[in-house]
Protein backbone atom coordinates (compact mmCIF):
# COMPACT_ATOMS: atom_id res chain seq x y z
CA UNK A 1 0.00 0.00 0.00
CA UNK A 2 1.33 3.38 -0.94
CA UNK A 3 1.25 6.17 1.84
CA UNK A 4 -0.08 8.84 -0.38
CA UNK A 5 -2.66 7.56 -3.73
CA UNK A 6 -4.01 10.47 -5.24
CA UNK A 7 -6.30 9.55 -7.77
CA UNK A 8 -8.15 11.41 -10.51
CA UNK A 9 -7.77 14.57 -8.78
CA UNK A 10 -9.44 17.40 -10.37
CA UNK A 11 -9.48 20.94 -8.91
CA UNK A 12 -11.00 23.87 -10.74
CA UNK A 13 -10.92 27.71 -9.37
CA UNK A 14 -13.91 30.40 -9.76
CA UNK A 15 -12.54 33.33 -10.51
CA UNK A 16 -14.05 36.89 -11.13
CA UNK A 17 -16.85 38.41 -9.28
CA UNK A 18 -19.78 38.77 -11.78
CA UNK A 19 -18.76 36.26 -14.83
CA UNK A 20 -17.61 33.43 -13.28
CA UNK A 21 -15.02 31.83 -15.07
CA UNK A 22 -13.21 28.50 -13.98
CA UNK A 23 -9.40 27.84 -13.79
CA UNK A 24 -8.47 23.89 -13.82
CA UNK A 25 -5.62 23.97 -11.20
CA UNK A 26 -5.16 20.69 -11.26
CA UNK A 27 -6.64 18.11 -14.21
CA UNK A 28 -6.88 14.44 -13.29
CA UNK A 29 -3.87 13.86 -11.42
CA UNK A 30 -2.88 10.49 -10.49
CA UNK A 31 -0.05 9.24 -8.24
CA UNK A 32 1.20 7.55 -5.42
CA UNK A 33 4.06 8.09 -2.77
CA UNK A 34 5.81 4.56 -1.16
CA UNK A 35 6.56 4.79 2.24
CA UNK A 36 9.96 5.82 3.33
CA UNK A 37 11.10 7.83 0.19
CA UNK A 38 11.59 11.41 -0.41
CA UNK A 39 9.31 12.36 -3.02
CA UNK A 40 9.92 15.39 -5.08
CA UNK A 41 7.45 17.30 -6.57
CA UNK A 42 8.58 19.45 -9.15
CA UNK A 43 6.53 22.06 -11.73
CA UNK A 44 6.77 25.54 -12.82
CA UNK A 45 4.96 28.48 -11.20
CA UNK A 46 1.17 27.77 -11.91
CA UNK A 47 1.69 24.44 -12.25
CA UNK A 48 -0.63 22.92 -9.12
CA UNK A 49 1.83 22.03 -6.61
CA UNK A 50 0.41 23.75 -3.51
CA UNK A 51 -2.83 23.35 -4.74
CA UNK A 52 -2.13 19.21 -4.33
CA UNK A 53 -0.92 19.78 -0.84
CA UNK A 54 -4.00 21.89 -0.06
CA UNK A 55 -6.66 19.54 -1.60
CA UNK A 56 -4.63 16.68 0.91
CA UNK A 57 -4.85 18.98 3.86
CA UNK A 58 -8.30 19.49 3.48
CA UNK A 59 -7.59 23.25 2.99
CA UNK A 60 -9.42 23.56 -0.13
CA UNK A 61 -12.12 20.85 -1.70
CA UNK A 62 -11.64 18.75 -4.98
CA UNK A 63 -13.69 19.27 -7.60
CA UNK A 64 -13.21 15.87 -8.28
CA UNK A 65 -11.46 13.01 -7.84
CA UNK A 66 -10.04 11.04 -4.07
CA UNK A 67 -6.86 11.02 -2.24
CA UNK A 68 -5.66 8.77 0.30
CA UNK A 69 -3.08 9.50 2.67
CA UNK A 70 -1.57 6.45 5.36
CA UNK A 71 -4.47 4.03 4.29
CA UNK A 72 -7.37 6.76 5.02
CA UNK A 73 -9.53 8.39 2.84
CA UNK A 74 -8.42 12.19 3.22
CA UNK A 75 -11.20 13.43 5.16
CA UNK A 76 -10.90 10.36 7.88
CA UNK A 77 -7.09 10.40 8.40
CA UNK A 78 -6.03 11.18 11.36
CA UNK A 79 -3.79 14.65 11.00
CA UNK A 80 -1.88 13.53 14.12
CA UNK A 81 0.37 11.35 11.93
CA UNK A 82 0.86 14.47 9.27
CA UNK A 83 3.10 17.06 9.35
CA UNK A 84 2.54 20.27 6.94
CA UNK A 85 4.83 22.86 6.18
CA UNK A 86 2.40 25.87 3.95
CA UNK A 87 4.31 27.93 0.96
CA UNK A 88 5.21 31.32 2.38
CA UNK A 89 4.10 30.16 5.98
CA UNK A 90 2.67 33.17 7.93
CA UNK A 91 1.98 32.33 11.61
CA UNK A 92 0.65 34.30 14.72
CA UNK A 93 2.61 37.35 14.88
CA UNK A 94 2.10 38.02 18.41
CA UNK A 95 3.37 35.09 19.66
CA UNK A 96 6.95 33.98 20.12
CA UNK A 97 8.78 31.62 18.46
CA UNK A 98 8.65 28.96 21.50
CA UNK A 99 5.33 30.13 22.04
CA UNK A 100 3.84 29.27 18.90
CA UNK A 101 5.58 25.80 18.94
CA UNK A 102 4.31 25.11 22.40
CA UNK A 103 0.55 26.13 21.21
CA UNK A 104 1.01 24.05 18.16
CA UNK A 105 2.16 21.09 20.20
CA UNK A 106 -1.47 21.52 22.66
CA UNK A 107 -2.97 21.22 19.58
CA UNK A 108 -2.32 17.71 19.20
CA UNK A 109 -3.03 16.94 22.94
CA UNK A 110 0.82 16.72 24.07
CA UNK A 111 0.90 16.86 27.97
CA UNK A 112 2.82 20.26 29.46
CA UNK A 113 6.40 18.77 29.81
CA UNK A 114 6.49 17.13 26.57
CA UNK A 115 4.77 20.71 24.74
CA UNK A 116 8.14 22.21 26.18
CA UNK A 117 10.21 19.37 25.38
CA UNK A 118 9.76 19.44 22.06
CA UNK A 119 9.43 23.00 21.33
CA UNK A 120 12.78 23.84 22.14
CA UNK A 121 14.20 20.30 20.80
CA UNK A 122 12.44 21.32 17.54
CA UNK A 123 13.77 25.11 17.50
CA UNK A 124 17.08 23.48 17.82
CA UNK A 125 17.07 20.98 15.59
CA UNK A 126 15.96 23.96 12.75
CA UNK A 127 18.78 25.65 14.34
CA UNK A 128 17.29 28.82 14.68
CA UNK A 129 19.14 31.53 16.85
CA UNK A 130 18.46 30.40 20.78
CA UNK A 131 18.65 34.42 21.24
CA UNK A 132 15.86 34.64 18.94
CA UNK A 133 13.42 31.57 20.51
CA UNK A 134 11.46 34.19 22.85
CA UNK A 135 10.96 36.76 19.84
CA UNK A 136 7.81 37.80 18.92
CA UNK A 137 6.97 36.47 14.96
CA UNK A 138 6.55 39.56 13.38
CA UNK A 139 9.88 40.94 13.92
CA UNK A 140 11.37 37.64 11.87
CA UNK A 141 12.97 37.29 8.67
CA UNK A 142 11.55 35.20 6.31
CA UNK A 143 14.11 32.80 6.75
CA UNK A 144 13.53 32.25 10.14
CA UNK A 145 9.87 32.26 9.57
CA UNK A 146 10.56 29.53 7.42
CA UNK A 147 12.16 27.48 9.82
CA UNK A 148 9.82 27.91 12.19
CA UNK A 149 7.62 26.58 10.34
CA UNK A 150 9.40 23.18 9.73
CA UNK A 151 9.22 23.24 12.88
CA UNK A 152 5.42 23.46 13.27
CA UNK A 153 5.39 20.49 10.79
CA UNK A 154 7.14 18.08 12.67
CA UNK A 155 6.17 18.75 16.15
CA UNK A 156 3.76 15.66 16.23
CA UNK A 157 6.78 13.57 15.45
CA UNK A 158 5.03 13.03 12.11
CA UNK A 159 4.97 9.77 9.98
CA UNK A 160 4.93 11.77 6.71
CA UNK A 161 5.43 15.29 5.71
CA UNK A 162 4.33 17.63 3.59
CA UNK A 163 6.83 20.65 2.91
CA UNK A 164 5.48 23.08 0.14
CA UNK A 165 8.79 24.61 -1.12
CA UNK A 166 10.93 24.12 2.47
CA UNK A 167 13.81 26.02 1.12
CA UNK A 168 12.62 28.85 0.02
CA UNK A 169 13.74 32.41 1.70
CA UNK A 170 17.01 30.69 3.31
CA UNK A 171 20.16 31.39 2.96
CA UNK A 172 22.99 29.11 1.24
CA UNK A 173 23.87 27.63 5.00
CA UNK A 174 20.35 27.83 6.29
CA UNK A 175 19.27 25.48 2.80
CA UNK A 176 22.16 22.99 3.90
CA UNK A 177 20.56 22.62 7.35
CA UNK A 178 17.61 22.22 6.11
CA UNK A 179 19.09 19.61 3.64
CA UNK A 180 20.26 17.88 6.12
CA UNK A 181 17.55 17.67 8.70
CA UNK A 182 15.44 16.48 5.45
CA UNK A 183 17.99 14.01 4.89
CA UNK A 184 17.56 12.59 8.70
CA UNK A 185 13.98 12.54 8.44
CA UNK A 186 14.03 9.26 5.96
CA UNK A 187 16.83 8.07 7.75
CA UNK A 188 14.61 8.03 11.04
CA UNK A 189 12.48 6.26 8.30
CA UNK A 190 9.72 9.14 7.29
CA UNK A 191 7.89 9.63 4.47
CA UNK A 192 9.14 13.02 2.91
CA UNK A 193 6.25 14.43 0.20
CA UNK A 194 8.54 18.26 -0.82
CA UNK A 195 7.51 21.15 -3.57
CA UNK A 196 10.51 22.69 -5.00
CA UNK A 197 12.03 24.63 -8.17
CA UNK A 198 15.25 24.09 -6.92
CA UNK A 199 16.86 21.05 -8.86
CA UNK A 200 20.40 20.90 -6.87
CA UNK A 201 17.96 20.37 -3.51
CA UNK A 202 15.94 17.75 -5.24
CA UNK A 203 18.90 16.23 -6.95
CA UNK A 204 20.82 15.33 -3.74
CA UNK A 205 17.36 14.50 -1.36
CA UNK A 206 14.43 12.99 -3.63
CA UNK A 207 14.56 9.27 -4.46
CA UNK A 208 11.92 9.91 -6.83
CA UNK A 209 10.18 13.16 -8.43
CA UNK A 210 7.02 13.80 -10.01
CA UNK A 211 6.56 16.87 -12.69
CA UNK A 212 3.96 18.66 -13.18
CA UNK A 213 2.50 20.54 -15.80
CA UNK A 214 -0.62 22.65 -16.11
CA UNK A 215 -2.28 20.75 -13.44
CA UNK A 216 -1.59 17.52 -15.17
CA UNK A 217 0.83 14.93 -14.32
CA UNK A 218 3.98 15.24 -17.01
CA UNK A 219 6.27 12.71 -15.91
CA UNK A 220 7.07 10.67 -12.70
CA UNK A 221 10.13 8.05 -12.07
CA UNK A 222 13.72 8.30 -10.53
CA UNK A 223 15.86 11.56 -11.21
CA UNK A 224 18.16 9.59 -13.29
CA UNK A 225 15.45 7.92 -15.52
CA UNK A 226 14.52 11.31 -16.42
CA UNK A 227 17.33 12.81 -17.09
CA UNK A 228 18.64 9.96 -18.97
CA UNK A 229 15.27 10.57 -21.36
CA UNK A 230 16.20 14.08 -21.80
CA UNK A 231 20.28 13.50 -23.21
CA UNK A 232 20.98 16.64 -21.96
CA UNK A 233 24.09 18.13 -22.36
CA UNK A 234 26.84 18.92 -19.73
CA UNK A 235 27.00 22.63 -19.95
CA UNK A 236 29.42 24.13 -17.89
CA UNK A 237 29.69 27.45 -16.60
CA UNK A 238 33.22 28.46 -15.74
CA UNK A 239 33.82 32.03 -14.40
CA UNK A 240 37.36 33.39 -14.64
CA UNK A 241 39.13 36.50 -13.32
CA UNK A 242 40.77 36.73 -17.04
CA UNK A 243 39.69 38.14 -20.41
CA UNK A 244 41.67 36.18 -22.71
CA UNK A 245 40.20 32.79 -22.90
CA UNK A 246 39.87 30.60 -26.33
CA UNK A 247 37.83 32.15 -28.73
CA UNK A 248 35.80 29.23 -29.28
CA UNK A 249 33.28 29.41 -26.10
CA UNK A 250 30.30 31.65 -25.27
CA UNK A 251 31.69 34.40 -23.59
CA UNK A 252 30.50 37.10 -21.55
CA UNK A 253 32.19 39.57 -19.50
CA UNK A 254 31.63 40.23 -15.82
CA UNK A 255 32.77 42.83 -13.41
CA UNK A 256 35.55 40.76 -12.71
CA UNK A 257 36.62 38.61 -15.44
CA UNK A 258 34.54 36.69 -17.73
CA UNK A 259 31.88 34.18 -17.76
CA UNK A 260 32.29 31.16 -19.92
CA UNK A 261 29.64 28.71 -21.09
CA UNK A 262 31.38 25.78 -22.17
CA UNK A 263 29.39 22.76 -24.01
CA UNK A 264 31.42 20.07 -21.88
CA UNK A 265 33.02 18.72 -18.80
CA UNK A 266 36.19 18.15 -20.65
CA UNK A 267 36.29 21.63 -22.13
CA UNK A 268 37.12 22.50 -18.39
CA UNK A 269 40.63 21.71 -18.82
CA UNK A 270 40.84 23.47 -21.53
CA UNK A 271 40.16 26.68 -19.73
CA UNK A 272 42.17 26.01 -16.99
CA UNK A 273 44.90 24.64 -19.09
CA UNK A 274 44.64 28.36 -20.87
CA UNK A 275 44.11 30.24 -17.61
CA UNK A 276 47.23 29.17 -16.40
CA UNK A 277 49.29 30.57 -19.16
CA UNK A 278 48.63 33.95 -17.96
CA UNK A 279 48.15 33.38 -14.20
CA UNK A 280 44.27 34.46 -14.23
CA UNK A 281 42.59 32.73 -11.38
CA UNK A 282 39.77 30.34 -11.27
CA UNK A 283 36.30 32.27 -9.91
CA UNK A 284 34.11 29.30 -9.97
CA UNK A 285 33.09 26.16 -11.99
CA UNK A 286 29.72 24.66 -11.93
CA UNK A 287 27.52 22.37 -14.23
CA UNK A 288 25.14 24.54 -15.71
CA UNK A 289 21.31 23.20 -15.44
CA UNK A 290 18.39 24.11 -16.73
CA UNK A 291 15.89 23.69 -14.08
CA UNK A 292 13.89 20.33 -13.99
CA UNK A 293 10.62 21.66 -15.62
CA UNK A 294 12.14 23.80 -17.98
CA UNK A 295 13.86 20.80 -19.28
CA UNK A 296 10.26 18.97 -19.64
CA UNK A 297 9.12 21.43 -21.34
CA UNK A 298 8.42 20.23 -24.97
CA UNK B 1 12.80 14.67 19.03
CA UNK B 2 9.11 14.45 19.89
CA UNK B 3 8.24 12.51 22.75
CA UNK B 4 7.62 9.32 21.79
CA UNK B 5 4.67 8.81 24.68
CA UNK B 6 2.48 11.13 23.12
CA UNK B 7 1.23 9.70 20.15
CA UNK B 8 -0.35 7.28 22.50
CA UNK B 9 -1.81 9.47 24.75
CA UNK B 10 -3.34 11.28 22.12
CA UNK B 11 -5.25 8.32 21.02
CA UNK B 12 -6.73 8.01 24.77
CA UNK B 13 -7.78 11.17 24.72
CA UNK B 14 -9.75 11.42 21.04
CA UNK B 15 -13.21 11.14 23.16
CA UNK B 16 -14.22 15.22 23.96
CA UNK B 17 -11.79 15.97 26.62
CA UNK B 18 -9.33 16.25 23.54
CA UNK B 19 -11.77 18.18 22.00
CA UNK B 20 -12.35 20.91 25.17
CA UNK B 21 -8.73 20.91 25.24
CA UNK B 22 -8.23 22.44 21.82
CA UNK B 23 -10.95 24.57 21.89
CA UNK B 24 -9.74 25.82 25.18
CA UNK B 25 -5.91 26.21 24.06
CA UNK B 26 -7.55 28.16 20.98
CA UNK B 27 -9.16 30.49 22.86
CA UNK B 28 -6.37 30.97 25.09
CA UNK B 29 -4.77 32.31 22.10
CA UNK B 30 -7.43 34.39 21.32
CA UNK B 31 -7.36 36.15 24.53
CA UNK B 32 -3.68 35.92 24.68
CA UNK B 33 -3.86 37.92 21.06
CA UNK B 34 -6.83 40.47 22.30
CA UNK B 35 -4.34 41.13 24.92
CA UNK B 36 -1.35 41.99 22.90
CA UNK B 37 -2.91 43.49 20.67
CA UNK B 38 -3.63 46.32 23.14
CA UNK B 39 -7.69 45.40 23.15
CA UNK B 40 -7.59 46.04 26.56
CA UNK B 41 -6.00 49.30 26.66
CA UNK B 42 -9.50 50.82 26.25
CA UNK B 43 -9.74 50.33 29.45
CA UNK B 44 -7.18 53.12 30.43
CA UNK B 45 -9.72 55.67 28.15
CA UNK B 46 -12.54 54.64 30.50
CA UNK B 47 -11.16 54.81 33.66
CA UNK B 48 -9.90 58.21 32.55
CA UNK B 49 -13.47 59.11 31.10
CA UNK B 50 -14.81 57.91 34.80
CA UNK B 51 -12.16 60.00 36.46
CA UNK B 52 -12.98 63.15 34.72
CA UNK B 53 -16.69 62.75 35.50
CA UNK B 54 -16.74 62.14 39.00
CA UNK B 55 -14.35 65.60 39.42
CA UNK B 56 -16.83 67.02 36.90
CA UNK B 57 -19.93 65.14 38.89
CA UNK B 58 -18.82 66.94 42.21
CA UNK B 59 -19.62 70.11 41.08
CA UNK B 60 -23.32 69.24 40.44
CA UNK B 61 -26.11 69.42 42.44
CA UNK B 62 -26.68 66.37 45.29
CA UNK B 63 -28.68 63.34 44.48
CA UNK B 64 -28.54 63.13 40.75
CA UNK B 65 -24.91 62.15 40.47
CA UNK B 66 -25.37 58.33 41.23
CA UNK B 67 -27.65 58.66 39.04
CA UNK B 68 -25.53 59.63 36.52
CA UNK B 69 -22.70 57.86 36.82
CA UNK B 70 -24.70 54.26 36.83
CA UNK B 71 -26.09 55.93 33.42
CA UNK B 72 -23.36 57.62 31.99
CA UNK B 73 -20.77 54.66 33.00
CA UNK B 74 -23.37 51.39 31.94
CA UNK B 75 -23.88 53.17 28.76
CA UNK B 76 -20.28 53.81 28.07
CA UNK B 77 -19.38 50.08 28.97
CA UNK B 78 -22.44 48.93 26.39
CA UNK B 79 -20.55 51.21 23.80
CA UNK B 80 -16.59 50.10 23.96
CA UNK B 81 -17.99 46.51 24.42
CA UNK B 82 -19.83 46.93 21.51
CA UNK B 83 -17.02 48.17 19.42
CA UNK B 84 -15.36 45.38 20.89
CA UNK B 85 -17.26 42.63 19.85
CA UNK B 86 -17.26 44.18 16.32
CA UNK B 87 -14.08 45.05 15.68
CA UNK B 88 -12.54 42.46 17.18
CA UNK B 89 -15.36 39.78 15.95
CA UNK B 90 -15.31 40.74 12.75
CA UNK B 91 -11.41 40.03 12.15
CA UNK B 92 -11.84 36.99 14.44
CA UNK B 93 -12.26 34.15 11.40
CA UNK B 94 -11.51 36.92 8.32
CA UNK B 95 -7.68 37.35 9.64
CA UNK B 96 -6.84 34.48 9.76
CA UNK B 97 -7.58 33.46 6.72
CA UNK B 98 -6.20 36.61 4.96
CA UNK B 99 -3.18 35.90 6.48
CA UNK B 100 -3.28 32.38 5.72
CA UNK B 101 -2.31 31.57 9.65
CA UNK B 102 -5.29 29.04 9.31
CA UNK B 103 -3.08 26.62 7.11
CA UNK B 104 -1.07 25.50 9.81
CA UNK B 105 -4.12 24.98 12.24
CA UNK B 106 -6.39 23.00 10.27
CA UNK B 107 -3.48 21.11 8.81
CA UNK B 108 -3.58 19.71 12.80
CA UNK B 109 -6.04 17.90 14.33
CA UNK B 110 -8.58 20.98 14.91
CA UNK B 111 -12.05 21.11 13.00
CA UNK B 112 -13.40 24.08 12.14
CA UNK B 113 -16.12 24.37 14.52
CA UNK B 114 -13.43 23.72 17.27
CA UNK B 115 -11.28 27.14 15.87
CA UNK B 116 -15.08 28.73 15.62
CA UNK B 117 -16.35 27.87 19.00
CA UNK B 118 -12.73 28.60 20.36
CA UNK B 119 -12.18 31.97 18.74
CA UNK B 120 -15.07 33.20 20.04
CA UNK B 121 -14.64 31.88 23.70
CA UNK B 122 -11.27 33.66 23.32
CA UNK B 123 -13.61 36.99 22.87
CA UNK B 124 -16.15 36.28 25.39
CA UNK B 125 -13.62 35.98 27.69
CA UNK B 126 -11.55 39.26 26.70
CA UNK B 127 -15.50 41.18 26.70
CA UNK B 128 -15.50 39.61 30.60
CA UNK B 129 -12.28 41.43 31.69
CA UNK B 130 -13.55 44.59 29.90
CA UNK B 131 -16.87 44.64 31.54
CA UNK B 132 -15.73 43.24 35.09
CA UNK B 133 -12.81 45.79 35.46
CA UNK B 134 -15.24 48.47 33.87
CA UNK B 135 -18.36 47.72 36.51
CA UNK B 136 -15.68 47.34 39.21
CA UNK B 137 -14.22 51.17 38.36
CA UNK B 138 -18.00 52.43 38.03
CA UNK B 139 -19.05 50.43 41.68
CA UNK B 140 -15.85 52.54 42.75
CA UNK B 141 -17.10 56.14 41.90
CA UNK B 142 -20.15 55.68 43.59
CA UNK B 143 -18.81 54.41 46.67
CA UNK B 144 -16.29 57.55 45.94
CA UNK B 145 -19.34 59.96 45.43
CA UNK B 146 -21.51 58.98 49.05
CA UNK B 147 -18.01 59.20 50.72
CA UNK B 148 -18.65 55.22 51.64
CA UNK B 149 -21.19 52.78 51.64
CA UNK B 150 -23.97 52.68 48.59
CA UNK B 151 -25.90 49.65 47.80
CA UNK B 152 -26.15 50.77 44.26
CA UNK B 153 -22.18 49.22 43.80
CA UNK B 154 -24.23 46.14 44.26
CA UNK B 155 -27.35 46.51 42.76
CA UNK B 156 -25.89 47.76 39.41
CA UNK B 157 -24.69 43.90 38.57
CA UNK B 158 -27.40 42.23 37.44
CA UNK B 159 -27.34 44.70 35.13
CA UNK B 160 -23.73 44.41 34.26
CA UNK B 161 -24.06 40.79 33.23
CA UNK B 162 -27.04 41.57 31.07
CA UNK B 163 -25.04 44.15 28.97
CA UNK B 164 -21.94 41.14 28.42
CA UNK B 165 -24.83 38.46 27.75
CA UNK B 166 -25.68 40.94 24.82
CA UNK B 167 -22.18 41.50 24.20
CA UNK B 168 -21.68 37.39 23.85
CA UNK B 169 -24.77 37.68 21.62
CA UNK B 170 -23.60 40.59 19.44
CA UNK B 171 -20.21 38.74 19.35
CA UNK B 172 -21.80 35.28 17.91
CA UNK B 173 -23.70 37.91 14.91
CA UNK B 174 -20.32 39.55 14.47
CA UNK B 175 -18.54 36.00 13.93
CA UNK B 176 -20.94 34.16 11.88
CA UNK B 177 -21.32 37.46 9.25
CA UNK B 178 -17.33 37.15 9.94
CA UNK B 179 -17.36 33.56 8.29
CA UNK B 180 -18.16 34.89 4.58
CA UNK B 181 -17.76 38.41 4.27
CA UNK B 182 -15.31 40.85 4.53
CA UNK B 183 -14.62 42.97 7.74
CA UNK B 184 -16.31 46.33 6.24
CA UNK B 185 -19.27 44.61 5.38
CA UNK B 186 -19.54 42.57 8.48
CA UNK B 187 -18.86 45.38 10.92
CA UNK B 188 -21.76 47.14 9.38
CA UNK B 189 -24.26 44.42 9.62
CA UNK B 190 -23.60 43.46 12.78
CA UNK B 191 -23.90 47.22 13.89
CA UNK B 192 -27.38 47.45 12.32
CA UNK B 193 -28.39 43.88 13.82
CA UNK B 194 -27.72 45.85 17.04
CA UNK B 195 -29.51 48.83 16.22
CA UNK B 196 -32.52 47.44 15.06
CA UNK B 197 -31.90 44.26 17.55
CA UNK B 198 -32.87 46.73 20.28
CA UNK B 199 -36.10 48.04 18.51
CA UNK B 200 -37.33 44.26 18.54
CA UNK B 201 -40.54 44.99 19.89
CA UNK B 202 -41.47 47.50 17.50
CA UNK B 203 -40.63 45.42 14.46
CA UNK B 204 -43.03 42.81 16.01
CA UNK B 205 -45.85 46.14 16.33
CA UNK B 206 -45.22 47.12 12.89
CA UNK B 207 -45.40 44.11 11.41
CA UNK B 208 -49.10 43.58 12.96
CA UNK B 209 -49.93 46.65 11.54
CA UNK B 210 -49.24 45.89 7.74
CA UNK B 211 -51.03 45.58 5.26
CA UNK B 212 -49.59 43.34 2.51
CA UNK B 213 -48.91 39.94 3.57
CA UNK B 214 -45.11 40.47 2.15
CA UNK B 215 -44.71 43.09 4.77
CA UNK B 216 -46.32 41.20 7.39
CA UNK B 217 -43.43 38.41 6.80
CA UNK B 218 -40.75 40.11 6.15
CA UNK B 219 -41.47 42.43 9.13
CA UNK B 220 -42.24 39.18 11.51
CA UNK B 221 -39.46 36.88 9.76
CA UNK B 222 -36.66 39.98 10.97
CA UNK B 223 -38.15 39.85 14.63
CA UNK B 224 -37.59 35.87 14.39
CA UNK B 225 -33.92 36.32 13.02
CA UNK B 226 -32.56 39.10 14.65
CA UNK B 227 -31.16 39.03 18.28
CA UNK B 228 -34.00 40.83 20.94
CA UNK B 229 -31.94 42.55 22.82
CA UNK B 230 -34.51 44.59 24.48
CA UNK B 231 -34.23 42.01 26.95
CA UNK B 232 -30.82 43.14 27.82
CA UNK B 233 -30.91 47.01 28.62
CA UNK B 234 -31.80 47.52 31.86
CA UNK B 235 -29.54 50.24 32.37
CA UNK B 236 -32.33 53.15 33.49
CA UNK B 237 -34.19 50.94 36.02
CA UNK B 238 -30.44 50.53 37.71
CA UNK B 239 -29.69 53.90 37.83
CA UNK B 240 -32.49 53.86 39.88
CA UNK B 241 -31.79 51.13 42.50
CA UNK B 242 -34.14 48.37 40.61
CA UNK B 243 -33.15 44.95 39.92
CA UNK B 244 -34.36 42.74 37.86
CA UNK B 245 -36.58 39.81 38.51
CA UNK B 246 -34.91 36.48 38.39
CA UNK B 247 -36.61 34.45 36.10
CA UNK B 248 -36.61 36.90 33.70
CA UNK B 249 -32.57 36.90 33.77
CA UNK B 250 -33.13 33.48 33.41
CA UNK B 251 -34.56 33.56 30.34
CA UNK B 252 -32.54 36.60 28.93
CA UNK B 253 -29.69 33.79 29.86
CA UNK B 254 -31.50 30.85 27.69
CA UNK B 255 -32.30 33.25 25.08
CA UNK B 256 -28.57 34.03 24.60
CA UNK B 257 -27.67 30.40 25.06
CA UNK B 258 -29.73 29.57 22.35
CA UNK B 259 -29.15 32.18 19.72
CA UNK B 260 -24.74 31.96 20.75
CA UNK B 261 -25.38 27.88 19.56
CA UNK B 262 -27.39 29.10 16.30
CA UNK B 263 -24.88 31.76 15.37
CA UNK B 264 -21.70 29.42 15.86
CA UNK B 265 -23.74 26.51 14.48
CA UNK B 266 -24.61 28.33 11.37
CA UNK B 267 -20.58 29.88 11.14
CA UNK B 268 -19.87 26.64 11.57
CA UNK B 269 -21.73 25.43 8.88
CA UNK B 270 -20.40 27.98 6.13
CA UNK B 271 -16.89 28.10 7.50
CA UNK B 272 -16.66 24.06 7.04
CA UNK B 273 -17.59 24.46 3.14
CA UNK B 274 -15.12 27.31 2.70
CA UNK B 275 -12.26 26.70 0.16
CA UNK B 276 -9.02 28.67 1.88
CA UNK B 277 -7.87 30.55 -0.72
N1 LIG C 1 -7.22 30.71 -4.70
C1 LIG C 1 -7.11 30.60 -6.04
N2 LIG C 1 -8.04 31.16 -6.83
C2 LIG C 1 -7.96 31.06 -8.17
N3 LIG C 1 -6.99 30.40 -8.82
C3 LIG C 1 -6.03 29.82 -8.08
C4 LIG C 1 -6.03 29.90 -6.65
N4 LIG C 1 -4.95 29.23 -6.18
C5 LIG C 1 -4.31 28.77 -7.27
N5 LIG C 1 -4.94 29.12 -8.41
C6 LIG C 1 -4.53 28.75 -9.78
O1 LIG C 1 -4.27 27.38 -9.82
C7 LIG C 1 -3.10 27.11 -10.57
C8 LIG C 1 -2.12 26.33 -9.72
O2 LIG C 1 -1.64 27.16 -8.67
P1 LIG C 1 -0.67 26.63 -7.54
O3 LIG C 1 -0.58 27.67 -6.52
O4 LIG C 1 -1.10 25.29 -7.14
O5 LIG C 1 0.72 26.52 -8.32
P2 LIG C 1 2.16 26.11 -7.79
O6 LIG C 1 2.59 24.95 -8.61
O7 LIG C 1 2.16 25.95 -6.35
O8 LIG C 1 3.01 27.40 -8.21
P3 LIG C 1 4.26 28.09 -7.48
O9 LIG C 1 5.46 27.37 -7.96
O10 LIG C 1 4.22 29.48 -8.03
O11 LIG C 1 4.04 28.03 -6.02
C9 LIG C 1 -2.60 28.46 -11.05
O12 LIG C 1 -3.06 28.63 -12.37
C10 LIG C 1 -3.25 29.45 -10.16
O13 LIG C 1 -3.50 30.64 -10.85
MG1 LIG D 1 3.15 26.87 -4.84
Amino acid sequence: MSIVEIDQLTKDYEIGFWRKRKVRGLDALSLAVEQGEIFGFLGANGAGKTTTLKVLMRLTFPTSGKARILGEDIDKVSMHRIGYLPENPYFYDYLTAREFLEYCAELFGQPKQARKRNAEDLLSRVRLDEKRWDTQLRKFSKGMLQRVGLAQALINDPEIVFLDEPMSGLDPVGRREVRDLIASLRESGKTVFMCSHILSDIEVLCDRVAILKKGKLAHMGRLNDLRQQQNQENLVEIIVTQTDVPETFVVTETPGGVRIQAPGESDVDVVLTALRKVNGKLVSVQPLRQSLEELFVD
Amino acid sequence: MTDPSAPVQEQTLSGSPAVWRRVVAIARNAFLEAVRDRVLYNLVLFVLLLIAGAIFLGELSDGQERKIIVDLGLSTMLLFGVFISIFVGVGLVYKEIERRTVYAIFSKPVSRGEFLVGKYLGLCLTLLVNVVVMGAGVSLALLYARRGGDSLALTIWPAIFLIYLELMILTGVALLFSSFSSPALSALLTFLVFIIGHFSTDLKNLASTMESVVGRGLFNALYYLLPNLNNYSYITPAAHGQVPLGSNVLLAILYAAVYIAITIAAATLVLGRRNFK
